[in-house]
């Protein structure tokens, strides 16, 4: 009788302990040299796609931070589109105007549901104009890692773009000639999936350092001949701008955080991608150096102009999910500083602890924001989707002062509106709205409009900014919508906030 | 006493600039009708500034008109319009002699009786744009009651001397002449526009200049320049200290009956005192300089 059925005779539940087989039994490439270095490294993305063991009605992801850069997400639906695939769910941080060619793959039901932030271009057109059978479910960056823990979310492959990585998947986007800086959103990605291909440009010698997606989350690696133009992360979203009325926006909004009673050494902020939040950095750098003011921390996007910021030692650290151009890439790279964070640390309301708790003032964009200042950020005024999520209401509810910039009229379009067309962020959490015509508080927050009153910036109430609009632009006629839903909004913590309906046509 | 340091041109036959403009708070207004508006659209924006002068949101900032000359088919239309819209302020291009502006006076005030409009209540100014309109500069500043003010345009100028622009020395004796001709004639003075919105540290140079030189303001033609410019016109802390202090010593020497003001023991006239107004005024309307 051998030691194991000795053992399972003395104690039955050791009976399906097995014996040694040998030093490599569990890892056969141990044996040998060559296949030890190279066992993840696969010649083509096919060949990485059987090995996955991906099956029809799984879900794939995907992250977004070359945003319209973006090469990796069109490849990889295209080969499983080849493939053969079906109804798959596609789970992406978000799509933007380069994924149009997504639109093919749904009507051919390779992508039967999807999960993203946002969307934009004939993407969003076509799906606001009923392209899919499910409705798209709109998560913010923080609501998705919170679903990815509830388990609504259940990854099976991960495609990840990276612009360097070495043999074992260790990876980063601070170097590499695709760098785009941090990975937030990715390192998600890696965490829950159950399987990760590593797509890159770039393999670079082992080890490679920094590490952020780390080799045991990794299982089989392509090279690819480039997986993001990083010139195209700012086109779209973050800009920096003359146009005069953005200009004044953001000076109002600078103005509120030097008067609101959260501008005191040590404060923390987050400043969105929009023109006039971009903007509004420079006219703080004024006012923070006039009053000896520094910050402890910037969160967020980061941008060339909150990295002026740091680099002059007005920001002393900044938190990155998402770097919005080379410079704030380049900064990741070499401050020491410049901490790279996922999106789990950065917002998942079911986080143990997430930077934008502690974030004081933040200043976020609309599309329309209502008389009760409830946010849209997603559907614009003819009712289609073409915006994103984002962090807009993971940060709006976790900041001291929450303050929104946006023009009151687009073109001829009020952006305060009676109602919103879709609720992406409570009014609840919505504190100040500054608009080129006058600055609006909240009236649950009557500490911080006496203080801006103090300070002489011109108030007025949300209500009369409506009155406003509608004097220059006549009350514009409703959308109309069918029954139809084709988008899901879901809060932060997983409820529906709202829905989209499709447009009439 | 008006605050008139920025004057902002909108070409009128911008409706989307029309709708926003007054967010910007320049101190006035300009709708141009003639030389930013192209001959077809002559029509639209005269009634583009009609209704904008007729709207609740331009009630509180001054509004200007600029109408096209009265010798061409376009003139008097814009006045009928303007007058009768309730415009604060006509202004006259091409102004070469005083008979340009009484020819103007007289259509106005016909317009307001013709319309109902209180008689003397349409403002006027004028624009010199000429070698002869700057030799008559005085003519011109003293040629009726209704004027507010004279303004130096530099680019039809430069052309009428054979110049073009440059360091500013060739608009020399035209800014000196305009201004004493609107201060001998006590209206406001305004200098030219600055065209290169992306050159922000000559636009400085040239607002330093012009009110060293003592003007009031400056036609401006983007809104990007306003803030620039009344921060360059605001005050300094110690100026507002010294002013608050001249004011005080003022109404000190009223209250006790005293016909002679002093401050630290040195007698302090009229001008001074009114120069103190001024510096509150512009305190008050933008804070001190940054």
């Amino acid at each position: 009788m051998n030691p194991i059925e000795q053992l399972a005779r003395q104690q039955p539940q050791l009976a399906a302990l097995t014996p040694f087989a040998g030093a490599h039994a569990l890892t056969p490439y141990l044996a040998d040299v060559e296949q030890k270095r190279q066992r993840k490294l696969v010649p083509t993305l096919e060949q990485a796609i059987e090995r996955t063991g991906l099956r029809d009605g799984m879900t794939i992801s995907f992250h977004h931070h070359f945003r319209e850069g973006d090469l990796v997400i069109n490849l990889v639906v295209a080969t499983l589109a080849r493939m053969g695939f079906k109804n798959l769910t596609l789970a992406s941080s978000s799509l933007l105007s380069v994924n149009a060619p997504l639109i093919e793959h749904i009507k051919n039901g390779v992508i039967s549901q999807i999960y993203t932030s946002g969307m934009r271009g004939k993407l969003a057109e076509a799906i606001s104009h009923g392209l899919m059978d499910k409705p798209v479910q709109i998560h913010s960056h923080g609501g998705r890692v919170h679903l990815l823990q509830s388990g609504e979310i259940k990854i099976d492959v991960a495609f990840l773009g990276v612009p360097c990585c070495d043999v074992f998947g260790n990876a980063n986007g601070s170097h590499g000639k695709s760098r785009c800086g941090s990975l937030g959103y990715a390192k998600v990605d890696a965490q829950f999936a159950r399987q990760v291909v590593l797509l890159t440009d770039e393999i670079v010698p082992f080890p490679n350092v920094p590490v952020s997606i780390s080799q045991d989350r990794v299982d089989y690696i392509v090279q690819l001949e480039q997986v993001g133009d990083p010139s195209r992360i700012s086109v779209g979203a973050a800009r920096v701008t003359s146009n005069p009325r953005e200009l004044m926006i953001a000076r109002f909004a600078a103005e509120v955080i030097e008067h609101s009673g959260y501008f005191k050494s040590g404060f923390s902020l987050q400043t969105g991608s929009g023109a006039a939040s971009t903007a509004a950095t420079r006219f703080l750098e004024d006012r923070m150096l006039r009053r000896g003011i520094t910050a402890s921390y910037a969160l967020g996007g980061i941008t060339g102009s909150i990295v002026d910021l740091h680099h002059k030692g007005l920001i002393e650290t900044l938190i990155d999910t998402q770097s919005f151009d080379n410079v704030a890439a380049q900064s990741l790279a070499e401050s020491p500083r410049h901490l790279e964070v996922s999106t789990n640390e950065y917002a998942n309301p079911s986080s143990k602890g997430t930077y934008c708790d502690l974030v004081d003032v933040v200043i976020l964009s609309a599309l329309e924001i209502d008389t009760a200042f409830n946010v849209n950020v997603i559907t614009g005024s003819d009712g289609v989707m073409r915006g994103a999520s984002g962090g807009h209401c993971d940060v709006a509810a976790a900041a001291n002062l929450t303050i929104v910039v946006a023009p009151l009229i687009r073109s001829r379009i009020p952006t305060v509106v009676r109602h919103v067309t879709t609720v992406v962020t409570p009014g609840e959490s919505i504190d100040v709205l500054v608009t080129d015509h006058g600055i609006a508080v909240n009236p649950a927050r009557p500490e911080v409009a006496e203080r801006l009153q103090l300070a002489g910036l011109p108030l007025m109430s949300i209500e009369d900014l409506y009155q406003r609009a509608i004097s220059l632009t006549g009350e514009p006629q409703p959308i109309e919508f069918t029954e139809r839903i084709v988008g899901v909004i879901r809060y932060r913590d997983g409820s529906v906030i709202d829905v989209v309906r499709q447009v009439k046509e | 006493m008006k605050l008139r340091r920025s004057m902002l041109f909108l070409p009128g036959a911008n409706a989307a600039m029309l709708s926003t403009a007054f967010v910007y708070k320049p101190d006035s207004i300009m709708f141009d009708l003639e030389d930013a508006v192209s001959l077809r659209e002559k029509d639209s924006a005269r009634l583009l500034v009609f209704h904008a002068l007729r709207h609740p949101v331009y009630r509180e900032i001054e509004t200007v008109v600029r109408i096209n000359p009265l010798n061409t088919p376009f003139g008097l239309k814009d006045l009928e319009a303007v007058v009768r819209a309730g415009v604060d302020v006509v202004r006259l291009p091409k102004t070469d002699c005083a008979a340009d502006v009484h020819e103007l006076e007289a259509q106005v005030e016909r317009i307001e009786r013709a319309c109902g409009r209180e008689i003397g209540s349409t403002q006027l100014m004028a624009a010199i744009e000429s070698a002869s309109g700057v030799v008559n500069a005085l003519a011109i500043a003293t040629a009726s009651k209704r004027l507010i003010g004279i303004a130096l345009a530099g680019f039809d100028y430069c052309v009428d001397m054979q110049t073009e622009r440059g360091d500013g020395s060739e608009l020399f004796y035209a800014r000196c002449a305009v201004l004493h001709a609107a201060r001998a004639a006590g209206i406001d003075a305004f200098d030219v526009v600055f065209s290169d919105v992306n050159d922000e540290a000559g636009f400085l140079r040239e607002v330093e200049l012009i009110r060293r030189l003592g003007f009031n303001g400056k036609s401006l033609i983007n809104p990007r320049q306003i803030e620039l410019l009344h921060n360059a016109y605001a005050p300094s802390e110690e100026d507002v200290d010294y002013a608050r202090r001249v004011i005080a010593a003022a109404e000190a020497a009223e209250r006790s009956g005293l016909g002679v003001i002093a401050l630290n023991g040195k007698m302090i006239d009229a001008p001074i005192v009114n120069q103190a107004q001024r510096t509150l005024q512009r305190a008050l309307a933008s804070g001190t300089r940054q």
